[in-house]
């Protein structure tokens, strides 16, 4: 494993700032529909009457040929992705991940993955971070769904810009891939410069001690629990993986090799999910301590993001107190 | 490729019959009385309406088969072998190990076919969306989804049939192996379908009714499609599940079950008189 794997790349100066600018990841799905439209005649997108909260209605106005209302019927929109795809089109399936993959997951794996048809399936609404909805539309669970289906890329960005470039990198991308995004405004992470290719772990945060692995928004949690911990004298190191299959196994152990211990990050179940992911790459290759910061096998509720967020623990707080957990058990036996 | 006659297409029908009798006894597991039934739906479609070339399976303009109910595949497999997209001799790896035949159809393990399916209920909504890119690249092939009666069970093809009626998908024909059983029993015991040709007619459909046994019914049906313009059409195909078989026909403990040995034998005995009386009207 070379030492260039885990060269940082460049992120927003304005980490923790009061300023930094906030939008929803959704948008940046909705702005790569439009700017595919316009470059792809194959590009078509579906949706099951959910245009306007999965952002795709800007790519209605402008492709109205293109764009196709299925109505509430998740399972006969996956599948007619797959027939439009296997045509040789590149369908955009536009949806809740509680309803696609949530609903249609036979039709994922079979008229899809199995099939190998090139769809991009969109998720969104994720995470307890979806709020006062609940738990019925809080999707926990995607990632496991859809990482357990051989042939199916999956991506996790973690910001407005990173969710665009995921689009326009699914689009070019030969076979299916499931990209999850989120409600509400987050922090803008990344910049232009950041750059993003499918398989690919990006260093955020140069460190030393303990690597936080995980991607979405919520890592920008991970990324001030690391600013505050500098000043302990911790050294953290956060490292956005933002493609959790094919998952970059190379950044994973050598970052683990580097810090000696571990902790996993995202807004999903912990079970079967990024984590887990990450878990079994180590594992395989390097074992080393491993904390997992995730949705504690339960299911959402009611209530604002960030009162969510404390409660199931993936705040500021929560990946702190698993940094300085694991850094204890270093060296223990684990 | 040259049309069949109606009185060539009994014969066809009647190899193919044969084919799946030989490749059930050789993979011993797979589905008998749902293949034997639409034989002569399969013989027609690929021997006198698809446009269709087995050394160019690509063809961008051809119609496309999607087969939704893939349980039937062994038909399916047969009739595309007589067609000439393999060689007849491959019909005996059916369900073994490295074969491209497999136990429901896979698009990606052989030529030809135009789609994966199994799980009841997908392939009709895959055919809806390779309608939906024929019309947007305003390709001039015909798509011709087939599905089975118990399969109108998922709620999955009740959503593609609204949705085709919605999108006046006129390059779509559906064909309904309405043979009334399914592996538990008789159709209107499991989960009573009826009145069908009303419910499609309800969602859009134009609706023809034929005898899945009956050559020129079912051309004609085709035929009559093409001339349909403001909907998609329905041809309910009504078929005897194990048709050409005494045995085996209308019993629908033949669904799922391959015959053993001696039943091969007595079913490729029944099929070969059968073959040799069709001989004998022609002459």
């Amino acid at each position: 494993m070379s030492q260039t794997n885990l060269e940082p790349v460049k992120i927003s100066e304005k980490i923790g700032a009061v300023d930094i600018e906030q939008k929803p990841t959704r948008d940046g799905y909705g702005e790569a529909l439009v700017e595919l439209g316009e470059k792809n005649p194959n590009v078509v997108v579906l949706t099951g009457d959910l245009s306007e909260s999965t952002r795709a209605q800007a790519f209605q106005k402008k492709f109205p040929e293109r764009f196709f209302e299925i109505g509430v019927a998740e399972q006969n929109m996956m599948g007619i992705a797959a027939g439009l795809a296997l045509a040789g089109k590149i369908p955009f399936v536009s949806s809740y991940a509680t309803f696609s993959p949530g609903r249609n997951w036979d039709q994922l794996r079979v008229s899809v993955a199995y099939s190998q048809a090139n769809v991009k399936i969109a998720g969104a609404h994720t995470g307890v971070s979806v709020g006062p909805d609940g738990a019925t539309h809080q999707a926990l669970e995607d990632i496991a769904i859809t990482r357990v289906l051989p042939g199916l890329v999956v991506l996790v960005p973690c910001d407005y810009l990173q969710t665009k470039q995921a689009t326009l990198a699914a689009a070019a991308f030969k076979g299916p891939v499931y990209f999850r995004f989120t409600r509400e405004k987050t922090p803008m992470m990344t910049t232009p410069e950041t750059g993003f290719e499918i398989g690919k772990a990006q260093v955020f945060r140069e460190g030393s001690d303990v690597v936080v692995i995980g991607s979405g928004p919520v890592l920008y949690n991970a990324l001030l629990a690391a600013t505050e911990l500098e000043k302990q004298g911790i050294s953290v190191m956060v490292l956005n993986n933002h493609t959790i299959k094919p998952i970059d196994s190379e950044s994973i152990v050598a970052a683990a090799k580097k810090c000696g211990a571990v902790v996993t990050l995202e807004e999903h179940q912990i079970n079967a999910g990024a984590g887990s992911a990450v878990c079994e790459v180590l594992s395989k290759n390097f074992p080393v301590p491993v904390e997992m910061v995730g949705m504690p096998d339960s299911f959402g509720e009611s209530g604002e993001p960030t009162q969510l967020l404390q409660k199931f623990g993936m705040d500021q707080a929560a990946i702190k107190a698993a940094i300085l957990k694991v850094i204890q058990r270093k060296g223990k036996n684990g | 490729m040259q049309k069949l006659t109606a009185q060539e297409l009994q014969l066809k029908a009647n190899d193919i019959r044969q084919d799946i009798i030989e490749m059930l006894l050789e993979a011993k597991s797979g589905h008998s009385a749902g293949p034997l039934g639409m034989a002569d739906v399969f013989a027609t479609l690929y021997f006198n309406i698809l446009k269709h070339d087995p050394q160019n399976p690509t063809w961008v303009d051809r119609d496309k088969l999607v087969l939704s109910c893939g349980h039937i595949c062994p038909v399916l497999y047969a009739t595309m072998a007589e067609a000439g997209y393999f060689p007849k001799e491959e019909l005996k790896t059916l369900r073994k190990l490295g074969t491209r035949l497999h136990g429901h159809p896979h698009n990606l393990a052989l030529p030809g076919l135009e789609n994966s399916s199994g799980p009841l209920g997908q392939g009709l909504s895959q055919a809806v969306g390779m309608a939906l890119a024929s019309r947007l690249d305003r390709t001039t092939g015909r798509i011709y989804a087939i599905c089975s009666d118990g399969e109108q069970d998922e709620g999955q093809i009740w959503e593609a049939l609204m949705f085709a009626g919605k999108n006046k998908l006129h390059n779509l024909t559906v064909i309904l192996d309405r043979n009334n059983i399914q592996i538990d029993g008789y159709t209107e015991d499991i989960m009573p379908l009826e009145p069908l040709k009303d419910k499609y007619e309800a969602f859009n459909f134009h609706v023809i009714e034929v005898d899945g046994h009956n050559y020129q019914q079912i051309i004609d049906a085709c035929n009559e499609a093409l001339a349909i313009y403001e909907k998609p059409t329905m041809i309910i195909a009504h078929t005897i599940p194990g048709k050409g078989v005494g045995f085996m026909e209308y019993d629908y403990k033949w669904h799922g079950t391959p015959p053993n040995k001696e039943q091969a034998n007595q079913a490729l005995n029944d099929l070969r008189t059968l073959r040799g009386r069709i001989q004998g009207e022609h002459q």
